[in-house]
């Protein structure tokens, strides 16, 4: 009590004017050791730099060759899981993209054709309309169609036939670590740091391990897509069952159930809608990664991206992102609406009707699907969408890049230029001569100011531990990077947000802008500005935008639009006009919300920085794309996890403040 | 309804505490069971409940009421073992609760209690049907059978034909009538409502609680139920227990609530009460000293009841048991004495 109440004290005492003058303290002291200071203050020492590469190498080394667990070895294991995952993988990549054929691979003779284009197209409209009625169908269908017209059919199956495996995989893999980590306390503060590198540690980092561990192939593909789309389904559970009612659990003990059945029986179905988010994230994050799973033999619509990509054919890359899009459509919307039917089914008693009758849509689809098989041995235009009929929008892309190119190539390489040599330029020479000991020093006091001394412990530490592995240079290259990026991207989005906000006329199509930009794969970003602005930092920075835009949009409107009414009328009442009830009221309540949309166009501008690598930046995300070319697991995961560093030390500290607001404001 | 306070004990309190903060069991445990305010305050604990002895009799409706922060939600979540309390013992049919195992309880609590809640903790994703036989689907009793009774006790709450419905097409009401009709379907032998009406409008709470009255008339079930409303008590209640900080302050009868109020903060609960409307004939009547009268009144009626058979003439009433035999009178100016204190 006593010392709680001092250093409670002492805080209120410093929010005053305490800070005040320790950030003037600290700001000299570093001013001081930038200007004066030499040595290893201000460039890390090499000889104390700790080989963390060569460490983590021999681990993966010792991994792959020496670990065993008796009879039989580590690398044994991951294979035989590869092999478990491979069966299901096979049956429905069989069943949807290539048929059944009588040997693996292009050598193969096909015995039996994969479900036809048409048939899918109709069962999937006929669940659309058994689980949410005529729209849904429509709106499927269309979609699938939409693939099938633009040629991308074949390459959308094989990446669905990963999906349907990886997605129930993560989502079942998810749920059971939250009920883990919310039955023991002790697995959550286990797993949440854990937790938080899978989230922030950029795929790239950890493609060379699992292809060491799992093989070359889909199911290695598998196996990173599902470490990268689980952890919001684990947090979401732990949410969700934490949001239940406490009565509700109350009820299942007063029944009597046994702690399986209160978790089963009671939670879980009570948790329900919690639930459906972090699956609905999982999907949607498995089918971001399919571009960077087909590195390592995925195939599928992220191939047609990716191949889009080196021949800088901007019309062929759109069109299969825009397939990954419409993919990503139709399965949330559909598994949504599934599972709300399906857990809102009321039970019948005995039904002792026909089996049409009882089952009408399993019977049509399992009819529909026989029937375009029979009939495409007749018509090849039934299996395969026929070749005449492909639209591409292809030419019209190149023409149109290729027009602005020849019309206007002075004007963008001069406003290239101008930005360049008068802003990129002098901050990345400005950031890259900060002392490494001034800036972890005041990384370390911003975490005590926001959040105390653990706070400050883990900023100061993880900042000190980017230095220490002798990644500085490249850190600040990604911090000036992400930095402009996101200062980019908050000056364009907040103002859109804003504007949104104040005319909800706009906001359905903003809306639907942004979750286009958020669906689309962030390689499709880069063809468009590599061709107008050739490879460097300008083209990185410019894609970085694109793709960080969103959050920065949909928070500050969110946060504008969450605004208590009653506040409202009341500034209002006080006769405010329209720019003092913004400035005054709405936007300083929304403030919370904004850094909160800032911190993850920080976390998004991370992520895409490392595929911006492709197009020669010189920062962490270069690093581990060489990393991934040259197969070395040492030099990859080190700076992956520097860019995890940045990324968990900026999220800490914007969480951290935005939650000092919020409290400050009375909000919850 | 009466009172029988000669019937068997149900459920006894003894000495229970809960005590909330680090280290509380060896605190209490090295206390002895005895911990004064300055005791709490130097441990930094705060207590729930302390030092609760309580019995609530066979087939009695037992009040437990007070203002939010008393400590009796914690209480009946005590009474369960919902919450673990930190000392004493819970006897319920005289077995101490506090000592039966994990597995024995999930036996009791399956057979012999049943809990309403006040935010009725209906399952979103069943049917009223299904809410209602849950517990006995937990208990591993087959469908038909589980359905059966189901359909009686909807039927019993007045909910007949709205099985298929979900518990969000229904109103707050209907809602609480699926609570009240699951809590029942095990049959239970002690039956727990916590504040079950204290989320409805004041009109449907009127309403709800006739139903209740109505139920425990044919019923006839141990009743422990918890309010902050002290009208809902005087109207439910056999017996009613205040409490004020974790305490009892006091247990009694209605009546003897609002004529004896224990402490001033009783007295200020009571101070509202048309006590007409409590007060029975029974706790005024004096011997019968054998002078005329013109009425009988029965020892139940309250003096509410009692006032207009006085006419404008009579002077005093004989007061009858059930069986007719006159035990006393009340007289005129008994009756005007309470009625003028409102």
């Amino acid at each position: 009590m006593a010392l709680a109440d001092t250093t409670q004290i002492a805080r209120r005492r410093l929010s005053g004017g305490g800070w005040w003058v320790a950030w003037l303290i600290a700001g000299a002291a570093f001013v001081a050791l930038w200007w004066f200071g030499s040595g290893w203050p201000v460039d890390y020492p090499k000889a104390a730099q700790v080989p963390a590469m060569r460490v983590v190498g021999d681990a993966m080394k010792w991994l792959v060759n020496e670990a065993s667990f008796g009879i039989f070895s580590f690398v044994d294991l991951t294979r035989f899981i590869a092999a478990l995952i491979e069966v299901p993988y096979w049956i429905s990549s069989s069943l949807l993209a290539t048929g059944l054929m009588t040997t693996a691979g292009s050598a193969g003779v096909q015995i039996f054709p994969p479900v036809s284009w048409i048939a899918l197209i109709g069962v999937l409209g006929l669940a659309g309309y058994w689980a949410a009625g005529w729209r849904l169908a429509a709106l499927v269908v269309a979609l699938m169609a939409f693939i099938a017209l633009f040629g991308q059919w074949t390459a959308a199956m094989v990446t669905l036939a990963s999906i349907v495996i990886a997605v129930p995989l993560g989502v079942i893999l998810g749920l059971l670590l939250g009920v883990l980590s919310y039955r023991a306390p002790l697995v959550e503060r286990v797993i949440t740091p854990l937790l938080d590198l899978m989230q922030t540690v950029p795929v790239f980092a950890y493609l060379v391990p699992v292809l060491f561990l799992f093989g070359f192939g889909p199911t290695a593909a598998i196996v990173a897509t599902i470490i990268y789309a689980m952890p919001p389904m684990t947090r979401l559970t732990v949410h969700a069952l934490r949001s239940v009612p406490a009565e509700i659990d109350e009820l299942g003990r007063m029944v009597g159930a046994t702690p399986r059945q209160r978790m089963w029986r009671v939670m879980i179905p009570a948790a329900m809608p919690g639930l459906m988010i972090g699956a609905n994230q999982v999907i949607m994050l498995s089918l971001n990664i399919v571009i960077i799973a087909s590195m390592i033999g995925a195939g599928g619509l992220g191939f047609e991206v990716l191949g889009a990509l080196r021949r800088l054919d901007f019309g062929v890359g759109l069109e299969a992102g825009f397939a990954i899009v419409a993919l990503a459509i139709v399965l949330d919307r559909l598994s949504q609406a599934v599972a709300t039917k399906l857990q809102f089914q009321p039970h019948r008693g005995e039904d002792r009707r026909s089996l049409i009758a009882r089952h009408p849509y399993l019977v049509a689809s399992i009819v529909l699907a026989l029937g375009c098989g029979l009939l495409s041995l007749v018509e090849a235009g039934f299996q395969t969408f026929p070749a005449a009929g492909q639209l591409s929008t292809g030419s019209f892309w190149a023409e149109l890049i290729a027009w602005i190119n020849v019309n206007f190539f002075t004007q963008l390489e001069a406003f290239k230029d101008f930005l360049l040599l008068n802003l990129l330029i002098p901050l990345k020479r400005l950031l890259l001569s900060l002392p490494w000991l001034g800036v972890v020093g005041l990384v370390a006091l911003a975490g005590l100011q926001l959040g105390g001394w653990r706070l400050m412990l883990l900023t100061g530490g993880l900042s000190f531990l980017i230095a220490a592995t002798g990644q500085w240079e490249k850190a600040m290259t990604t911090v000036y990077l992400c930095g402009i990026a996101v200062a980019v991207a908050a000056l364009i989005g907040i103002p859109i947000g804003i504007l949104a906000a104040e005319k909800r006329r706009l906001w359905p199509a903003v809306q639907a802008m942004i979750d286009t930009l958020q669906t689309l794969p962030s390689f499709v970003y880069l063809m468009p500005v590599v061709m107008l602005f050739r490879v460097g930092d300008f083209t990185a920075i410019l894609a970085v935008v694109l793709y960080a835009l969103a959050p920065a949009i949909r928070y500050t409107a969110h946060g504008l639009m969450q605004v208590d009414p009653t506040l409202i009328e009341a500034g209002r009442a006080a006769g405010t006009t329209r720019w003092q009830l913004l400035t005054k009221v709405k936007l300083k309540l929304a403030f919370p919300e904004i850094m909160l949309g800032l911190n993850q166009t920080i976390m998004l501008a991370l992520s895409m920085l490392v595929i911006t690598a492709l197009v020669g930046t010189r920062d962490l995300g270069q690093e581990v794309y060489i990393a991934l070319a040259k197969a070395d697991t040492g030099r990859g995961i080190v700076a992956g996890l520097a860019i995890a560093f940045i990324a968990i030390i900026a999220d800490r500290l914007i969480s951290a403040g935005a939650r000092r607001t919020k409290a400050r404001l009375g909000l919850k | 309804m009466t009172i029988p306070t000669d019937a068997a004990v149900k459920l006894e309190c003894r000495s229970v505490w809960k005590l909330f903060g680090h280290h509380a069991a060896s605190v209490y445990r090295v206390s002895g069971g005895q911990l004064s305010d300055a005791q709490l305050n130097e441990h930094q604990l705060i207590a729930g409940v302390r030092d609760v002895s309580l019995k609530v009799h066979e087939g009695e409706s037992f009040v437990i009421m007070g203002l939010s922060g008393s400590g009796k939600s914690t209480l009946v979540r005590c009474m369960s073992r919902l919450i673990e309390p930190t000392g004493g013992e819970i006897v319920f049919n005289g077995e101490n609760l506090l000592a039966a195992s994990d597995k024995r309880m999930i036996e009791v609590r399956r057979h012999q209690m049943g809990m309403v809640f006040q935010h009725l903790a209906l399952l979103p994703q069943l049917s009223v049907l299904a809410n209602v036989a849950f517990p006995l689907e937990i208990q591993g009793i087959d469908r038909a059978r589980r359905e059966r009774r189901a359909r009686e006790l909807i039927e019993l709450v007045g909910l007949g034909g709205r099985e298929a419905f979900f518990p969000r097409e229904l109103s707050g009401g209907q809602q609480q009538r699926v609570g009240i009709a699951r809590s029942l379907s095990v049959e239970p032998e002690l039956w727990f409502l916590d504040e079950p009406f204290s989320a409805l409008d004041p009109l449907i709470r009127r309403e709800m609680q006739d139903e209740f009255i109505r139920l425990q008339s044919v019923l006839r079930k141990t009743i422990v139920f918890i309010t902050h409303d002290f009208d809902e008590a005087i109207r439910l209640a056999d017996r009613i227990a205040i409490m004020k900080d974790g305490r009892v302050v006091q247990i009694g009868t209605p009546e003897e609530i609002v004529l004896r109020p224990a402490d001033p903060y009783v007295a200020a609960f009571t101070h509202n009460v048309a006590k007409a409307k409590v007060v029975r004939t029974s706790a005024l009547m004096r011997p019968h000293d054998g002078r005329s009268t013109s009425g009988r009144v029965p020892a139940t009626a309250t003096i509410a009841q009692a006032a207009p058979l006085f006419g404008p003439e009579a002077g005093a009433l004989e007061v009858v048991d059930a069986a007719g035999a006159i035990v006393g009178l009340i007289e005129r100016e008994q009756v005007v004495t309470v009625l003028l204190e409102g």
